[in-house]
């Protein structure tokens, strides 16, 4: 993504001299070509090289989560401020008197630990959000960085950030949406050894426990990464064992699969559950999957062949 | 032991806001003494420190609306906390926008300092941000160390330059050596002092003025032109200085020739000591 970016790096410029943008795929020498048309006829080319992978697509569907909450990003935005900026992981849930609490994360810490960290908590009023749509005590627990980059873009495009979720454990879709593009980002969220713990109602604080294996974070953590030999390292080991199981047909029902199954996103981590249980890989965002609403010109040639199925609605 | 207050007032609240930064940078642990009429900032001359300390003292009546504390026993009726400064601080930033701010000590798991701010919104329900500082009580047999520093007889009493351009003078010097001579004398002058092999340089500060002095006699003896010195390590003076964000109302610099530096300052009705022993 880094190449891509530098060719749009100045904004400002772009704005005032790019009159025309063209992306194409160079049919024999294997380059996306960037063109822009710019002022007075002069013309930048880019040419950028790519390998093609395999295209996984992550099966979700927000209609099926119980839970939803929608407000505008500038809200929510506001709301992460009081957060220190080192904070990894924040707890989004539903309080007493159907406030949305958001609390910051804490990782058990060493029984003799004389440090211990601060705890903050946001507490902010259903009036403030469009939706909301959610038991009371709910909560999940999920990566605060990933949370505030897709913030800063929906407040940037001035969206509404609608939150789809279900019980800890079980993935949180955060979808954006405008005349142009929707968005789907879909985060893990840690689970809970004690699915009843009522931690938002309670007055005193309490402790998701820390789940030592049974993190639903997916192994295959390099989608963010744009170093294009580890991507391909990181989808070659997830290829064998996605082999060993027949075009699976995943389904967001935890009910069908084993308790300690963190869900669809990991088919990989099944295989090692047994292996590792007890170190939680990295949680980083899994996936970003945007569907451009307006019609291709042509349409794209066949895909190759994908591990799951389309998810309603993207292209 | 109890503990509640709270501040509504907005000036107030940015004031307390400033001291709760000035004293991050100055200490990263230290304690905070609840009394019926005040509340210190205490950092001890221990070995952690450097044999630094600091006394900072505001009267709560001056910041808080209301205010209500109930010691260890009616004898020793004080609260002493040991917190880490900067999570006061930063749990104060967040209250820029706010209705109120309560402060109590509470029992969450561990001792905590709940930081509780009500915050203004645009829709007609408030936003609360709550912050738990985790504290440590510090037991009545350790108090005796924590008392208020008696300030010892100087040489030389003088008020200081503006400490911005003191601070950026002791920048470069750092780059130079960790080694500072302080000296000043009664006629208003102040010199800082850098000597390595390869140079030496000094600033020299003129017409700055002196406090009245207390001891009539010891200034009636003391030819006003003598400078009366003291080598500190330049770090600590930085570190003192990188903690005045805004001039002061008052800063006077007292020196006890071979021993310590102290400077009393007064940021509005906030008062501050700090306390730079010589090099052994």
């Amino acid at each position: 993504m880094k190449s891509f970016l530098a060719v749009f790096r100045s904004l400002a410029t772009v704005e005032r001299s790019v009159e025309k943008c063209c992306i194409s795929l160079g049919g024999r020498s294997s380059r996306l070509v960037v063109q822009l048309h710019c002022k007075y006829g002069v013309r930048k080319t880019h040419n950028l090289s790519f390998q093609d992978c395999e295209s996984l697509q992550a099966v979700f569907d927000p209609a099926l989560c119980s839970n939803v909450l929608r407000a505008p990003a500038r809200v929510l935005g506001e709301a992460v401020l009081p957060f220190p900026p080192a904070l990894a992981e924040v707890t989004l849930g539903i309080g007493c008197g159907r406030r949305v609490i958001l609390r910051s994360y804490q990782e058990e810490e060493e029984a003799d630990s004389t440090v211990k960290a601060m705890v903050t908590e946001m507490s902010i009023g259903q009036e403030d959000f469009q939706q909301l749509q959610a038991q009371e005590g709910v909560a999940i627990t999920f990566c605060l960085k990933e949370f505030r980059g897709l913030l800063s873009f929906a407040e940037s495009a001035n969206l509404s950030l609608s939150v789809y979720f279900d019980a800890p454990g079980r993935p949180a879709i955060f979808a954006v949406s405008d005349s142009l593009l929707d968005g789907h980002f879909v985060l893990a969220t840690l689970s809970e050894s004690d699915p009843h713990s009522p931690a938002l109602c309670s007055p005193e604080l309490r402790r998701l426990a820390p789940p030592l294996q049974a993190h639903s974070t997916p192994h295959l953590d390099d989608f963010a990464n744009d170093d294009i030999d580890s991507y391909m390292i990181a989808m070659e080991t997830t290829a064998d064992s996605e082999g060993s199981r027949a075009v699976p047909s995943v389904s967001l029902f935890p009910g069908l699969r084993p308790p300690c199954s963190p869900g669809p996103y990991s088919e990989d981590n099944e295989a090692e559950a047994g292996t590792q249980p007890g170190t939680p890989p990295p949680k980083k965002f899994r996936s970003l999957f945007f569907g451009s609403i307006l019609a291709p010109a042509h349409s794209p040639p066949g895909p190759s062949p994908v591990l799951a199925e389309d998810s309603e609605g993207e292209g | 032991m109890k503990f509640r207050a709270k501040i509504v007032d907005a000036a107030c609240l940015n004031h307390f806001t400033r001291v709760s930064a000035m004293i991050a940078k100055l200490a990263k642990t230290c304690t905070l003494r609840i009394s019926p009429q005040k509340l210190n900032f205490i950092l001890s001359d221990k070995m952690a420190s450097g044999g630094v300390s600091m006394w900072c003292e505001l009267e709560q009546e001056n910041f808080f609306r209301e205010f209500q504390m109930e010691g260890v026993s009616a004898e020793n009726n004080a609260i002493y906390l040991e917190l880490m400064s900067e999570n006061l601080s930063r749990a104060l930033k967040t209250a820029q926008n706010a209705r109120a701010l309560k402060i109590k000590l509470t029992n969450k798991h561990f001792p905590c300092l709940t930081v509780s701010i009500e915050l203004l919104s645009v829709s007609s329900s408030s936003r609360i941000v709550t912050h738990d500082i985790p504290v440590k009580v510090i037991p009545r047999k350790l108090w005796k160390d924590l008392q208020e520093p008696t300030v010892p007889v100087s040489d030389v009493s003088i008020y200081l330059p503006v400490l911005k351009t003191m601070k950026s003078i002791v920048e470069k010097m750092k780059n130079i050596s960790n080694h500072l001579i302080i000296e000043a004398n009664l006629s208003g002058e102040l010199n800082l002092k850098i000597e390595t092999e390869l140079v030496c340089v000094t600033t020299h500060f003129k017409d700055l003025g002196n406090p009245p002095s207390a001891s009539e006699d010891a200034s009636r003896d003391r030819d006003p032109e003598q400078m009366a010195e003291v080598h500190i390590d330049i770090r600590k003076l930085l570190q003192f200085l990188a903690g005045q964000q805004v001039n002061p109302t008052k800063a006077v610099c007292n020196i006890v020739s071979n021993k310590i530096v102290h400077f009393d300052l007064l940021h509005e009705d906030v008062s501050l000591q700090y306390f730079i022993p010589a090099f052994s």
